[in-house]
């Protein structure tokens, strides 16, 4: 390679965090430090340009963290925030549960049931995430398919949805591939003689998968936990759709304030603050021993 | 299935919203005012799509038609500014605050005949909003009231009138009902209007403690609500779902209408409770910097039609202001004291009015600790 396309490629993904994380983070960070006033656009201050550095001067005396005090001081804040850590992490780890045996279900079939198999969980992608929320809800409700099945069996319905169990229900769905796919291509390229090598030294199937295939999927596990986490504790639509009032999340938070109070300062210091918090786990995988990720 | 045509048209929206230079640019180019195109933002399941069809074929004006649902999404957007709209339809109560924060256009009224038809009784609704009426032109009007499922109700409230926000705000009668399935709007102004109402304050009460007594009042009903939803409410009464809900008046006459032609057995009613209730009025306003005010006023202009406005009732089950369509509307609509309030009803409807900002705060405040039940 040119010792140009070199450094182009160096700096390429530095340009592309810049442009797409860094420039709306700092506009994000800076509509935080304002304050709410009716107008267009409804916040304060904006940047007086024409009155050169004393405009930006007066920009900046103007900000203040008066928004952010008002998230220490009203607990429903914090009670949104860990509520949307709980579900994310219950999410999380039903998903691994059910994510990994499928998993590793795939990597072991012949070639072609595994493609097959792999095109089954990648095909709900080819509708609308909306219309199959929706869908849940037409099996959820009290006269829905659902109770329909159960009552034909003869069973007691249950009244499921907007319910937090239908949030879970809701969060793992949405996510499975997202699980399943990272730990798909950890194992699939699992050395088969390793396996090979532990039974001929005696070990069990079972001690085999424990301590050889286990270990040495936590990469995946890993990735796909992230993948499906981050994303959860900040999800709107799913809690909104099949949860009910009391299932209060962060993404709920974060529109009251945007919409209902149209207070944009205040959504975007609940926006900071998730980010921020979210950056934590990635980070510590990045310095996490180097296999990780990878 | 509604619903999600809904977001689907959202996801529109905020494309086209994307796009809205574009449209900008070709009216630049010479395509002319009328011609052209218009792009209007409205309320979801709100309009007879055979009327924008007409409107394109008499004017030659092609229109592209988003849907929202709820005040709240579209003043966001509004305030925002370059929506790439021509035409949106807030309801009155937030009209002040658009004016205040310089989002809309004054009306041309030369450009719109017919204005002279319009009820002075609704034009007073939207007085204290919009003085001198400069701004706005009324396009639908309705109520806030109960909509319940008939046999369902009675099988749970046996011997109670449904007449009284007793129904929904005594915990007693909730409890009962909790089974049976009771839906709330989320919409927190208009639920605090009803609920002081109710409690005998006045609904636009300036007074914090006012709505803290209403919140303690919606606690204790709240554990018997399945689910607080501006919108959801027509599929689940039509479909049978539940048996009680606050809302609109037409989109429970809707859900009325749906229950009769999905043939699913519920029979939906609609009350105005004898304490009173909201009145409230949709408005058609330009929002500042819209691309084609040509064609959003000749869209007005065609709305204040008698004719026009007559079938667009028809087809939403609401009332109009305009006084010479009245006789034009299918007699089941005009003559449903739900959708046109006799007299003596009229006189228990109020109107809501801006609250400043701190006020709003608080009470969405309170609001969410309704919906949350902590």
């Amino acid at each position: 390679m040119k010792p140009e396309r070199a450094a182009l490629a160096a700096v390429a993904p530095y340009l592309w965090l810049l442009a797409f994380f860094a420039v709306p983070f700092l506009l994000v960070a800076k509509l935080s430090l304002s304050d709410s006033v009716l107008a267009m656009p409804p916040y304060a201050p904006q940047i007086d340009l024409s009155r050169g550095a004393d405009g930006v001067r007066a920009f900046l005396a103007a900000l203040d963290l008066e928004t952010y005090l008002r998230l220490v001081r009203d607990h429903l804040y914090l009670d949104a925030y860990l509520s949307s850590l709980r579900l994310a992490a219950t999410g999380t780890v039903i998903l691994l549960l059910i994510g990994y045996p499928i998993a590793y279900g795939i990597t072991r079939c012949a070639p072609g049931p595994r493609q097959a198999l792999l095109m089954a969980v990648i095909l709900p992608f080819w509708t609308s995430f909306l219309i199959r929320i929706y869908a849940w809800i037409a099996i959820l409700k009290p006269q829905g398919l659902l109770n329909a099945a159960l009552g034909a069996l003869g069973l007691e319905p249950v009244n499921l949805l907007n319910t937090e169990a239908a949030v879970i229900l809701g969060l793992v769905y949405a996510y499975l591939p997202f699980m399943v796919l990272p730990l798909y291509a950890v194992l699939t390229r699992q050395d088969e003689s390793l396996i090979e090598a532990a039974q001929d030294l005696g070990a069990s199937p079972t001690r085999a998968f424990w301590t050889v295939t286990v270990p040495l999927s936590l990469p995946g596990v890993a990735a796909g936990a992230l993948l499906c986490f981050i994303p959860m504790a900040g999800e709107f639509v799913i809690p909104d759709l099949l949860g009910g009032s009391e299932t209060l999340m962060l993404g709920k938070v974060i529109w009251i304030e945007f919409f209902a109070n149209r207070d944009w300062p205040a959504a975007s210091a609940v926006a900071i603050v998730l980010l921020v918090t979210l950056l934590v786990p990635i980070m510590l995988l990045e310095r996490a021993p180097p296999k990780v990720l990878r | 299935m509604r619903r999600w045509t809904t977001g689907l048209a959202l996801a529109a929206a905020l494309l086209a919203a994307a796009c809205g230079q574009n449209g900008q640019k070709a009216e630049k180019a010479g395509i002319g005012p009328m011609g052209g195109e218009l792009r209007i933002y409205n309320w979801s399941d709100y309009i007879d799509p055979a009327l924008l069809e007409q409107f394109t074929k008499e004017t030659g004006t092609k229109v592209i038609y988003d849907t929202f649902d709820s005040n709240e999404v579209l003043e966001t957007k509004v305030l925002q500014g370059n929506t790439g709209y021509d035409l949106v339809v807030p309801s009155n109560n937030n009209l002040a605050r658009y004016i205040a924060a310089g989002a809309i256009e004054p009306l041309d009224k030369t450009k719109l005949p017919g204005l002279e038809n319009l009820s002075l009784e609704v034009m007073g609704y939207l007085a204290p909003f919009d003085p001198g009426a400069r701004y706005a032109v009324p396009y639908m009007q309705g109520t806030i009231g109960i909509g319940y499922n008939e046999d369902a109700i009675h099988k749970y409230l046996p011997g109670v009138d449904i007449d009284s926000w007793k129904v929904v705000f005594d915990p007693a009668n909730m409890a009962k009902l909790k089974d049976c399935g009771v839906y709330f709007l989320d919409a927190s102004e208009d639920m605090y209007s009803i609920a002081l109402t109710y409690l005998g304050k006045d609904p636009n009460s300036k007074n914090l403690a006012d709505y803290t007594q209403a919140t303690e009042m919606l606690m204790k009903v709240r554990p018997y609500v399945r689910k607080f939803h501006s919108s959801e409410l027509i599929d689940a009464l039509a479909a049978g779902d539940i048996c009680l809900a606050i809302g609109y008046s037409g989109d429970v006459l809707q859900a009325r209408d749906g229950a009769e032609d999905a043939d699913s057995g519920a029979k939906i009613a609609y009350v105005i409770p004898k304490e009173g209730s909201q009145a409230w009025a949709d408005v058609f306003v330009i929002p500042k910097g819209a691309p084609h005010p040509a064609a959003a006023h000749a869209f007005i202009a065609f709305m204040l039609r008698p004719d026009i406005i007559a079938r667009a009732s028809n087809y939403t089950a609401y009332a109009n202001a305009n006084l010479k369509a009245t006789s034009l509307v299918d007699e089941e609509v005009r003559s449903d004291p739900n959708i046109y309030p006799t007299p003596e009803v009229a006189k228990r409807l109020f109107v809501i009015t801006a609250k400043d900002q701190a006020l709003l705060r608080e009470v969405n405040r309170q609001w969410t600790r309704v919906l949350t039940g902590k």
